[in-house]
């Protein structure tokens, strides 16, 4: 199993959610965050007075796949959530250790 | 009012007289006193507020709101008086009283249901000045924003009203024997007497008090400019009560004040907009608002004597000076004017003060029982030079005493934490 970590532009979020539950993934969390990678934030301009503003608004999505599911999550994301432009976002994998479903109990596999 | 105004009446000023009531006029004038209080509160204090940054909006409006209340009482009970009394006044003597009026109308003596200003109700005119005492001292708050403490604010607004304001009101607009009204000082509804009074005043009160902690390093971007936008919007409308209000008529002066000024407004907001454009690549929101500011001030010395042709090169040269001189020559000088009181009303008020001259005389489209257009835009810069060095002197005066007795900022914790909690122990969201 693994634990993905997709950073992505706000606006590209209903696309990125059609492409997984299209792969067949279901679940996601999604969280409201702030950073900069190379894109190294923006500057507003008031009255002519220069303000850089280093962190832009992005959207964290979080799930966890089976190993096998891991290639088509990717692929997911990364085509509906570039656009081209500097901003679009990355995606960090790690191995998940163990799953559990509060409800049933079910562990793992079953519980994803 | 000016020359024009004191032209049209024959009457002393202040003089309680009993006369024929225009209740068209009546009606009229409880519109624009009304609209020139709403341009203080809440158009000035959100205009203002959005600017600030969130911790120090309260304070602002505040600021603002205090002020309203605390000049009214003392425009009751000397203010007026001072301003618009004409005791001791000959047109053409230079005295004390060229200067400042009596004490005779102190406590509002002699005021009753039935006596005029003209053909309005004195109670009216009373009322009318005091919305324009209420809103110079409260453009200056925008200078010093952010770090004034609330006391030093009310001793100085309370002084600078009666040591600064009220002579200058009373040297423009109390009739026959007034310094600049003598003078042939034209300024219809308050350039001088408002807009450069309070802009200088506000650029020495910055230089006094000092610069933001982190200014200009660290960032100080407007909290939220959607009400920067309605509080420009309000100063827009509430404007028509200012220039048009100050025919003191529903008559053809007015209409005419309230085109011009519609006018001047838009070709400025365009001015600054296409100045921003140009040089930074984007028309920004508080350009556009900014710009019709400074155009709002520049026609109102104009208001009474400009054309619409004249309102509209006014305005047009205040948006495109303004976007400079709050852009380039702030950051150029470093010195820490907020809101940009100087940046915007001093500047904007000189312009409109000089070219109120030249647009005054009929060859240039105006309205003015003006000659020649260069001899009236000399008498102009004597007003303006006049204005200019009494703000500043006698601003400066009142600010280090203050300083000295009480002082006049906030400690470094307080302006950290904001003058919302820090002064006042109230948020402006609790979100």
């Amino acid at each position: 199993m693994k634990w993905i970590t997709a950073i992505i532009k706000p606006f590209t979020l209903d696309d990125v959610r059609q492409a997984l539950s299209d792969a067949g993934i279901a679940g996601m969390t999604v969280t409201e965050v702030k950073g900069f990678g190379r894109q190294h934030g923006h500057t507003e301009l008031y009255r002519g007075a220069e303000y850089v503003v280093d962190f832009l608004p992005k959207l964290k999505v979080e799930l966890a796949v089976s190993d096998e599911q891991v290639d088509l999550a990717i692929e997911a994301i990364t085509n509906a959530a570039r656009t081209g432009k500097i901003g679009d976002g990355k995606i960090f994998i790690s191995d998940l250790a163990q799953a559990i479903r509060i409800r049933t109990m079910e562990v793992d596999s079953d519980a994803l | 009012m000016g020359v024009l105004a004191v032209l049209a009446s024959a009457s002393a000023w202040s003089e309680p007289v009993t006369g024929h009531l225009d209740s068209g006029d009546t009606a009229w004038m409880l519109t624009a006193t009304m609209l020139v209080l709403l341009m203080t509160i809440p158009g000035l204090a959100l205009f203002y507020g959005g600017m600030v940054r969130a911790k120090n909006l309260l304070s602002v409006l505040m600021q603002c709101f205090a002020i309203t209340a605390m000049v009214t009482v003392l425009w009751i009970a000397f203010g007026f008086s001072l301003a618009f009394s004409t005791e001791g006044m000959r047109a053409g003597t230079l005295n004390l009283h060229s200067f400042i009026g009596g004490l005779d109308r102190a406590m509002l003596a002699g005021l009753t249901p039935d006596t005029r200003y003209n053909s309005v109700p004195e109670s009216l005119f009373v009322m009318f000045q005091l919305t324009f005492a209420i809103i110079t001292p409260a453009l200056i708050v925008g200078a010093y924003a952010e770090r004034m403490k609330f006391s030093a604010m009310l001793w100085f607004s309370a002084l600078w009203l009666i040591v600064v304001y009220l002579p200058m009101a009373h040297m423009v607009w109390s009739g026959p024997g007034s310094f600049l009204g003598d003078l042939g000082v034209l300024d219809f509804a308050g350039g001088t007497v408002v807009h450069i009074n309070a802009g200088i005043a506000g650029l020495v009160a910055c230089l006094v008090i000092g610069k933001r902690r982190g200014y200009p390093h660290v960032p100080m971007p407007p909290h939220n400019l959607g009400y920067t936008v309605v509080g420009a919007s309000l100063l827009w409308l509430g404007w028509f009560g200012f220039n048009a209000g100050s025919a003191v008529a529903a008559n053809g002066s007015a209409g005419m004040a309230m085109l011009v000024t519609q006018v001047a407004t838009a070709a400025a907001a365009l001015g600054w907009l296409i100045a921003e454009w140009i040089t930074h690549g984007r028309p920004s929101v508080l350009g556009i608002v900014s710009g019709a500011v400074a155009g709002l001030v520049a026609v109102t010395p104009a208001a009474g004597t400009a054309g619409p042709g004249g309102a509209l090169v006014l305005g047009f040269v205040a948006g495109v000076l303004c976007f400079f001189s709050a852009t380039r020559l702030k950051h150029k000088l470093g010195y820490d004017d907020s809101l940009d009181v100087f940046g915007v009303h001093a500047v904007a008020g000189i312009i409109g003060g000089l070219l109120t001259g030249p647009f005054a005389a009929p060859l240039l489209g105006g309205f003015g029982t003006v000659t020649s257009p260069w001899l009236q835009l000399g008498i102009q810069a004597k007003g303006v030079a006049f204005t200019i060095a009494w703000s500043a002197v006698l601003s400066y005066v009142l600010l280090k005493l203050i300083d000295i007795v009480i002082g006049l900022r906030v400690d470094d914790e307080q302006e950290m934490v904001g003058l919302d909690i820090a002064l006042h122990e109230e948020k402006a969201y609790n979100l």
